[in-house]
């Protein structure tokens, strides 16, 4: 009876210890335990700060009183932040075309020759894309040096007038453009050469039969071949363009006037240099809707072929 | 006899048709050529200036001779940043920064990937969409948020986050893991379901089914992983530039800006020199591991 009594309640925690071993070896249980890490990761790391932001914006400069939409409304009165609107826009989407359509051609020439051949060629035709952004571009700063500028001395020898590389404003947001495109378009050259080789060499064979001429193989056989991977790469490209951060700050750092200043970089002036973390926060939640308009169409085409392929 | 004097004329029109197909091909292939020849000329351009002017003297520098060639090459802009104790500095906290947090990476985004690949959880194909929708935040949108979180905990903890080099370890994980994941994913989801249902029926567990079956199987697709993370580690600007401050916690990209372009007069020899061996990493890597390299790009769009 003592014992009975006794042994009771032990072996109910044996049950429940079992019952807990049990919940542990159970497979999801297990899986579950595997991706913890990157759980916490992503909720801490990310979503909390982002959610944060936009509690961010809604205070004012000393963070002590709560403004709701203050901040936006100061902001829509600024010219200056019209201008970033407008330029982060031209930047981007100027990039992006430049970016695809030089790496679309240059993909083309790639392919063409002899395929022992282009491995070397898309080796050296990648190394902008393979060089830290940062470096490149100071590479490029002195490039664009006011006074020892390499391309004004190559220019000076057909007769040209020297450039304003970073000093002048429509010259500078060129510049900034050239330089985004020379990083970015060896990534296009690179995924538009993959899709170019997943094309059926037989969809050519039968167009060539029925006659096709080399515009017509491009317009009905390649293009559409490649559509998936072209839209992709170019909304992947618009996302990381439009968040650009480092080619503006190294180059121009925003000048002449800010005539140059993208969200990224202008949030950074604002929010840690000009010490309105709450404004700077603002500015870059702008970023945020075009982000998810690009991030709807990559998501919507990723799930259409995981449909296609299961 | 009349069968052979009427082959004639049609194969050797059917040579001559060849015959001007491949002369068209030859000059397809010469314009080709030569427009990769431009082509590589523009992409190749900046990294060729870095290394001709890191060879230059400062008086070579600011005379003016033709900057696109070097009169008397030295070496003293390698040896005076090689021998000086900040640039040494930047560099030993750039590579130890990128090595851990590879390290990191791999810790978190593989057994994730193995979970979300093979063994279904509730809420894990929502976790793996999530993951990828990660991937595209970019860091511009989250530095101003993390800045503050990261000031909050040094007044309410006392644990000092900002300016300290090791803050980036908590920081470059939100961008490597989730692509890591995702490309991983793509990989073990390609692995043959009979692979692991044979080593479960041969007593193996999960830990043993990872390590003995789908690592050694998807160990491409792990060095493909593991060269981006190191890469974008190696690069990352935003994140040091507005955490990090004092000198001997920089690292390389950041080093560099902010030390050697201080002042009016920019010793354009030495910062070329140290954009070059910063750059040298990453191009060491690609020229070995090229092909895991376009592997790793191409994985992020193509897979899943």
């Amino acid at each position: 009876m003592v014992d009975a009594a006794l042994q009771a309640p032990s072996a109910a925690v044996a049950r429940r210890r079992g019952g807990f071993r049990r919940f542990m070896q159970r497979r999801s249980t297990i899986a579950f335990l595997m991706a913890l890490p990157l759980i916490l990761l992503i909720a801490l790391l990310v979503i909390y700060p982002a959610f944060y932001s936009l509690h961010l914006a809604t205070l004012n400069k000393s963070m002590e009183r709560f403004v709701g939409l203050g901040n936006f409304a100061f902001l829509f009165k600024r010219e200056t932040f019209w201008m970033v609107v407008q330029q982060s826009c031209i930047f981007a989407i100027t990039a992006v075309i430049f970016k695809a359509l030089i790496g679309f051609i240059v993909a083309h020439f790639v392919h063409n020759i002899p395929s022992k051949g282009q491995r070397k060629w898309r080796g050296m035709l990648l190394v902008p894309w393979v060089i830290p952004p940062a470096m490149s571009c100071l590479a490029w700063l002195w490039l664009f040096d006011p006074s020892y500028s390499a391309f004004n001395w190559l220019l000076a020898l057909v007769g040209v007038d020297p450039v304003s590389w970073t000093g002048e404003p429509n010259w500078a947001r060129a510049s900034v453009i050239l330089v985004n495109v020379w990083i970015g378009a060896p990534f296009f050259m690179i995924m538009y050469l993959a899709a170019l080789k997943s094309v059926p060499e037989q969809l050519y064979e039968a167009a060539a039969i029925d006659g096709a001429n080399w515009w017509q193989r491009m317009w009905y056989v390649t293009l559409p071949m490649m559509r998936n991977i072209m839209a992709i790469t170019a909304l992947f490209s618009l996302i990381v363009t439009f968040a650009n951060f480092d080619i503006v700050r190294i180059l121009t750092a925003g000048g002449p006037i800010d005539r140059t200043h993208v969200f990224a970089t202008w949030a950074f002036w604002v929010g840690i240099q000009g010490n309105d973390i709450p404004l700077g926060a603002s500015v870059s939640l702008f970023m945020v809707p075009i982000l998810t308009v690009a991030a709807v169409f990559i998501l919507r085409d990723i799930n259409r072929r995981a449909g296609e392929m299961s | 006899m009349t069968a052979a004097s009427l082959t004639t004329p049609a194969t050797s029109a059917r040579a001559r048709k060849y015959g001007s197909m491949s002369r068209d091909r030859r000059w397809a292939l010469r314009w080709s050529y030569v427009f990769l020849t431009l082509f590589a000329i523009f992409f190749l351009m900046p990294p060729v200036y870095m290394l001709i002017t890191s060879l230059k003297t400062s008086a070579e520098i600011s005379a003016a001779t033709n900057p696109w060639w070097v009169q008397n090459p030295t070496l003293s802009n390698y040896t005076e940043l090689l021998t000086s104790r900040m640039y040494l500095t930047f560099f030993l906290n750039s590579a130890l920064v990128s090595v851990i947090v590879v390290t990191i990476t791999m810790l978190i985004s593989i057994p994730a990937a193995f979970a979300l690949s093979r063994m279904r959880f509730w809420g894990s194909a929502t976790l793996a969409t999530g993951v990828f929708l990660t991937y595209l935040i970019p860091e511009t949108l989250l530095f101003i948020p993390l800045f503050k979180m990261f000031a909050l905990v040094n007044e309410h903890l006392g644990i000092q986050l900002i300016n300290r080099w090791w803050v980036l370890l908590l920081l470059y994980p939100t961008l490597t893991v989730p692509f890591c994941t995702w490309i991983m994913i793509g990989y073990f989801a390609s692995i043959p379901k009979e692979l692991d249902e044979a080593a479960l029926m041969d007593g193996a567990n999960y830990r043993q089914i990872l390590t003995r079956v789908f690592i050694p199987v998807a160990l491409p697709g792990l060095i493909a992983a593991t060269i981006f993370a190191f890469t974008v580690s190696w690069a990352q600007f935003l994140y040091p530039l507005a955490f990090t401050t004092s000198a001997d916690q920089l690292v390389l990209p950041v080093g560099i800006i902010t030390t050697l372009t201080k002042g009016d007069v920019f010793n354009w020899g030495q910062i070329m020199t140290g954009a070059l061996l910063g750059a040298a990493p990453p191009l060491i890597i690609y020229a070995f591991l090229m092909d895991y390299y376009i592997a790793g790009l191409t994985a992020g769009a193509t897979k899943g």
